[in-house]
């Protein structure tokens, strides 16, 4: 096992959330985008010159801004 | 009878809502369009039932004022129709599984029914109905699908009064719910999903951005254009013209009722662009030179908007937007600033902090022409070509840049970050598209014409009064020498305020050259929104904060019309004006960032 945040996770590969580096507001708001520890997402795209990356979570498709991204931990099989 | 309509956003509720009441409301693929929550009426059992749309929410532990609207309206219903999405069941039974807590019986519609079929998605719909003791009604709204059956549940008053505990407890619920009632065929990778992929990579997705909107002006102008040509102005000059000129017969051909309705004679004929009066200007120019654009732009704006495809430039600009303290969200207020900044200037109040709306409802004050100004602008300067008028949009879109960096660097607060989804593309239903578009152009010709009418009734008054001589002769010689206008554009530029396409029409018969269009075009758009927006704005941004928007519009207004004026020499900028374009833009980069230490302690606050 192998943890990363979500920016360092690659394009097109998947993972595990494992966790947040922020306070409740922040899980709260992620929370409602169905983005929660245990869930597995894949990203769709990177960050590019700071913009978000595009994650896919079951059917729907979050952009989660540059800042947000590098709050998420990832875990990945490896 | 009261019934909500609740659910998280994107899930189709405003189409439940314009067929429960049959009134048609504007129902978007972004979030933040319902935050100004509707209601309407339909008769039920020989009973008026009052149908509210709720702002979509995710959740009832609010993140965002949408959401505070939200929870407080429960406690005015009666019933609740929660509309989930099928495609996406574990997200949406979050805010499902917290309804069930509340003291308010809930049913549950199961909207996008047929895509989720499509997308290999089975739900249990009796066992899911079961488990969460309440009634579960398959539908596909844009059909009408299952409304039949949801209308028969009206009646529905068992409170559930469930309590799932702390937030993972309840998702741990959720967890067994979706393992007991879905089950997820593998699918293959269709070219949709590609096209949905593609359209967001920065890559590709830039240029997908460029194309889409490049055709836009081109299929904006075209119909716009195409209606003005063949449509509104043969129509004026063949049917209504000789009608006008019988009554100025009637009227004697002079006067001063004669010059109100009809207005001044240009070489004994009625000119409906220069004569300014009640029944001809007053009425060509919103129904003959801007309604074409209007309804070629809101036509547009609609498919963007319904196709799912506004999100994914929000997604693709964010990281020019983090340059002006915004983030790629704010996209959405200036596309809308584009058609009108009223709605534009709404729309800026679903961003989080205090700084951010100001700045973004500045900007699009500052530098976003509105449609009717937009179609008065490509009537005024088309003539003198397309060099002209681009011009006019350069000038705007440096100012947007120079003046978001500049209020980037010197406004304290915080920003926050973009977190959207991003709905699926969706054939649009021309239906919706169509009743929107009736609507927006409702709204247009219901905020224009009264305007318009007291701008002209004014216009004609002051004339006689003799107050515009007055304005020209004290203002006008300090207008003459910063900006190169003559002395009666001060008359226009006062007009502006009223509305923007007013003024424009007001320039049109003072006989100003091509540089001289282009300067008062500009400092048009800049100098001040029009009062519709103005009170809007001072609304929702308080009267403080419309006071400091206030002063960077003028103090904006006079160093972009005395640089265009000073720059703008037989064509085109000279060497010297781009060099000071680009040495601004350089600079700015060495103006110390005030707030930048407490913008990040201010983004710990709020996130912890």
């Amino acid at each position: 096992m192998n943890q990363l945040t979500l920016i360092e996770l690659g394009q097109g590969e998947k993972g595990r959330v494992f966790g947040f580096e922020g306070g409740q507001g922040l899980i709260n708001k992620l929370n409602a985008m169905g983005i929660r520890q245990g869930k597995e997402i894949t990203k769709i795209s990177d960050s590019f010159l700071g913009g978000p990356v595009t994650v896919q979570v079951d059917n729907i498709k979050v952009a989660i801004g540059h800042g947000m991204s590098a709050k998420i931990i990832m875990e990945v099989d490896k | 009878m009261k019934i909500l309509l609740m659910g998280n956003p994107n899930v189709g509720k405003s189409v439940f809502f314009s067929r429960l009441t049959g009134t048609s409301v504007t129902s978007s693929n972004y979030p933040g369009t319902t935050v100004e929550y509707t209601e309407g009426y339909m008769k039920w059992r020989g009973e008026i039932v009052n149908i509210i749309d709720v702002p979509g929410t995710y959740t009832l532990e609010p993140t965002n004022k949408a959401e505070e609207v939200a929870v407080n309206m429960l406690n005015e219903g009666d019933l609740v129709i929660n509309i989930v999405d099928a495609t996406n069941l574990e997200r949406n039974l979050n805010l499902t599984l917290q309804l069930l807590e509340k003291d308010i019986p809930v049913i549950i519609a199961l909207n996008f029914w047929d895509e989720a079929q499509h997308k290999g998605i089975q739900i249990d719909v009796d066992r899911l109905e079961r488990l969460l003791g309440v009634p579960v009604i398959p539908t596909v709204a844009t059909k009408g699908n299952g409304i039949r059956d949801l209308i028969n549940k009206f009646d529905y008053r068992e409170i559930m009064d469930r309590d799932y505990g702390k937030t993972e407890k309840r998702w741990a619920e959720i967890g067994k719910i979706i393992e007991e009632v879905q089950q997820i065929n593998h699918r293959h990778y269709s070219l949709l999903d590609r096209l949905e992929e593609v359209s967001i990579k920065p890559l590709t997705g830039i240029p997908i951005a460029i194309i889409v909107l490049y055709l836009s002006f081109k299929i904006i102008r075209f119909i716009g254009e195409g209606l003005i040509g063949y449509v509104t102005e043969p129509f004026f000059e063949t049917v209504y013209k000789p009608m006008i000129l019988k009554l100025s017969i009637l009227l004697g051909s002079q006067g001063f009722l004669h010059d109100l309705l009809v207005g001044q004679l240009i070489e004994g004929e009625i000119d409906f662009g220069q004569s300014f009066g009640l029944l001809t200007t007053a009425v060509f120019i919103p129904f003959a030179a801007v309604l074409p654009y209007i309804i070629a732009f809101y036509f547009i704006l609609g498919l963007l908007e319904d196709t799912g495809y506004l999100p994914r430039l929000a997604v693709l600009v964010d990281n020019v937007l983090h340059k002006v303290g915004l983030h790629g969200f704010s996209i959405i207020p200036m596309i809308l600033g584009l058609g009108c900044n009223v709605p534009a200037a709404l729309a800026a109040r679903t961003l989080e902090s205090r700084r951010e709306k100001f700045i973004a409802s500045t900007l699009m004050a500052i530098a976003i022409p509105c449609m009717a100004q937009i179609a008065m602008i490509l009537g005024l300067l088309g003539p003198y070509g397309g060099k002209y008028i681009g011009y006019v949009f350069a000038v705007l879109g440096a100012v947007w840049i120079i003046v978001g960096l500049l209020l980037n660097k010197i406004l304290p607060g915080f920003s926050s970050d973009l977190l959207l989804e991003i709905p699926p593309f969706r054939i649009p239903s021309i239906g919706t598209v169509i009743k929107k578009l009736w609507m927006r152009i409702v709204s247009f010709l219901r905020d224009a014409i009264p305007f318009m009418l007291f701008g002209i009734f004014i216009v004609n008054l002051f004339y006689v009064l003799g107050v515009f001589d007055l304005l020209a002769i004290g203002i006008g010689p300090f207008l003459n020498r910063l900006f190169g206008l003559p002395q009666e554009a001060i008359t226009a530029l006062l007009m502006g305020f009223l509305r923007k396409d007013l003024a424009m029409g007001m320039l049109a018969p003072l006989g100003l050259t091509a540089k001289q269009l282009v300067v008062a075009s500009t400092i048009l758009a800049i100098y001040f929104p029009c009062v519709a927006t103005f009170a809007v704005l001072i609304r929702e941004l308080g009267i403080i904060d419309m006071l400091k928007a206030t002063l960077v519009m003028i103090i904006t207004t006079f160093i972009v019309g005395g640089f265009m004026n000073f720059a703008f020499q037989e064509g085109g900028f000279t060497l010297l004006g781009w060099l000071i374009i680009i040495l601004v833009l350089f600079l700015i980069k060495y103006i110390p960032n005030i707030n930048n230490r407490e913008m990040i302690s201010e983004n710990k606050n709020l996130i912890s």
